[in-house]
């Protein structure tokens, strides 16, 4: 198999899949940035459903579902993305090396296991990864994965494991490449339909494990976990929801920083001064939620003074939901007045 | 989070730096490069010190004779049964059959061969369980790399 390689521009991001996109889309022209896709898709999000199990421990999520960002990004800026997915390994691979040939840089979905250059402690069976794939070099692949400084090399096996892990939400080999690109994108009706989205979830979710709802849930079950759990467990369902907060991808707070990125950008693009602010508190906001992944973490690690407390960790949670409250409903306000 | 208050605790990423959203001196948000946030490597060591429990637990359970091999090496790939049994694409009993030390015994090389690949290690490998030193024996597991010739394209056969 000859070598290949597409020149292809790898910028770093925070997150996977926005990263992606972002590198997909400056490939094809459109120079987008990781926060305004964050923004366009309507990342930003809260839910915590104790029901939902991950290593035992009940599942708190700080971005909408796997691929929602990407599709509703995608579908508001008139991208079009042509999907494959497969059952056999040997047709994935083929399908991959008949883009590349074609020039086209590759994005797929694959698991975290099995990827050899990710650092061990990283490494868990989660089937949420995405990468872009732009050539082959000596059996091994190309990858720009937009969570690490600079492009690297996997060998094909690996590659093959990663795209064909298993467990929940299997990626099947799913892969992606753009087929079609807007003519002229409208970005500033993008942003206002991704804004609404936000805030209309966020704010008047219909079940009350979502949105600003779902943190005070958090907040009350928070301060149940030792009694309830005894020291020892409530240390590691706190654990968790720090991991979850900081560990995959987020660009700090649970995607808090990298809204507040959006709405500053968004501030430039409806020449909105207003934006501004709201970007300003959604960074104070994400400083909130950074304290409470601080001090949780000292509670797990026995080292908390005694003014840290779940107590304490449940008054921070709803701190952050009545700021995220106020702030998205002046938000929803300011953005139903914009015109698209 | 202030540009300069980037933290750069080194230590699960192995150098990898990532991306924080910060402000700078102006108030415009941009990429800063991370080490790492003690925050973050604190929940994180608490998850693995959770798995290096569990194994060594299957350690001991495989000295007593209640458990096979085969649970060390699902243990330290962070399986359970039901994830192990889709891989190999056997049913989850069978897999709770070889999980025992008769069970694991009687395997065909056939199926030794199925597993050794999903680990990526040999078949004798497959009935080794270091024994008593395990956190060592863990180490050079989280170094060492996989190797090839698993092919996962064996559907459920029905």
């Amino acid at each position: 198999m000859k070598d290949i390689q597409i020149p292809f521009q790898h910028q770093q991001s925070a997150h996977c899949e926005t990263g992606v996109l972002s590198n997909l889309l400056s490939h094809h022209g459109l120079k987008i940035s990781e926060a305004m896709i964050f923004g366009i898709g309507s990342g930003l999000f809260f839910g915590y459903f104790p029901f939902i199990r991950l290593n035992n421990l009940p599942l708190s999520a700080f971005r909408i579902s796997t691929g929602g960002i990407m599709n509703r990004a995608i579908k508001r800026l008139g991208v079009g993305m042509q999907w494959e997915k497969f059952k056999r390994p040997d047709a994935a691979m083929t399908a991959l090396d008949r883009k590349l040939e074609e020039n086209l840089p590759v994005g797929c979905r694959t698991g975290a296991y099995w990827l050899s250059y990710f650092p061990r402690r990283y490494r868990f069976h989660f089937n949420m990864h995405n990468l872009v794939v732009f050539g082959r070099n000596n059996g091994n692949y190309l990858i720009s994965d937009p969570v690490f400084p600079d492009p690297v090399e996997c060998p094909a096996e690996s590659l093959i494991k990663a795209r064909f892990a298993r467990g929940p939400m299997p990626p099947k080999g799913r892969m992606y490449t753009i087929s079609q690109m807007p003519e002229e994108p409208d970005l500033r009706r993008a942003a206002i339909k991704g804004i609404k989205e936000v805030c209309r979830t966020m704010l008047k979710a219909p079940v009350p494990l979502i949105g600003v709802w779902g943190i005070r849930y958090l907040a009350k079950k928070v301060e149940q976990w030792p009694g309830k759990l005894g020291e020892e467990k409530a240390a590691l369902h706190l654990g968790h929801v720090i991991r979850m907060q900081e560990e995959i991808g987020t660009g700090g707070a649970g995607f808090r920083f990298i809204y507040g990125a959006f709405l500053q950008e968004a501030a430039d693009l409806f020449e909105d001064d207003r934006f501004h602010d709201f970007s300003e508190r959604m960074t104070a906001v994400g400083d909130h939620w950074r304290d409470f992944a601080l001090i949780g973490s000292r509670i797990c690690k026995g080292r908390a003074s005694d003014a840290e407390n779940y107590g304490v960790m449940a008054d921070i949670l709803r701190e952050c939901a009545g700021l995220e409250e106020g702030l998205l409903k002046d938000l929803y306000k300011a953005v139903k007045q914009l015109k698209s | 989070m202030k540009k300069q208050d980037v933290p750069q605790d080194h230590d699960m990423n192995e150098g990898v730096k990532e991306i924080a959203y910060a402000v700078d001196r102006d108030g415009r948000y941009v990429k800063v490069q991370s080490l790492g946030w003690e925050a973050k490597n604190a929940a994180n060591a608490q998850a693995w010190e959770q798995i290096e429990a569990g194994v060594a637990e299957v350690i001991q359970k495989i000295a007593s004779g209640a458990r096979s091999p085969l649970a060390y090496h699902m243990a330290v790939n962070l399986m359970d049964p039901g994830l192990l049994a889709s891989y190999a694409g056997i049913s989850r009993w069978r897999v709770g059959r070889h999980l025992k030390p008769g069970g694991f015994d009687k395997m065909k090389p056939e199926m030794r061969r199925r597993y050794a690949d999903i680990f990526g290690i040999s078949t004798e490998q497959l009935g080794l369980v270091p024994e008593s030193d395990f956190k060592s024996g863990f180490d050079s597991e989280l170094k060492s790399e996989h190797k090839s010739g698993y092919e996962p394209n064996r559907e459920k056969r029905r």
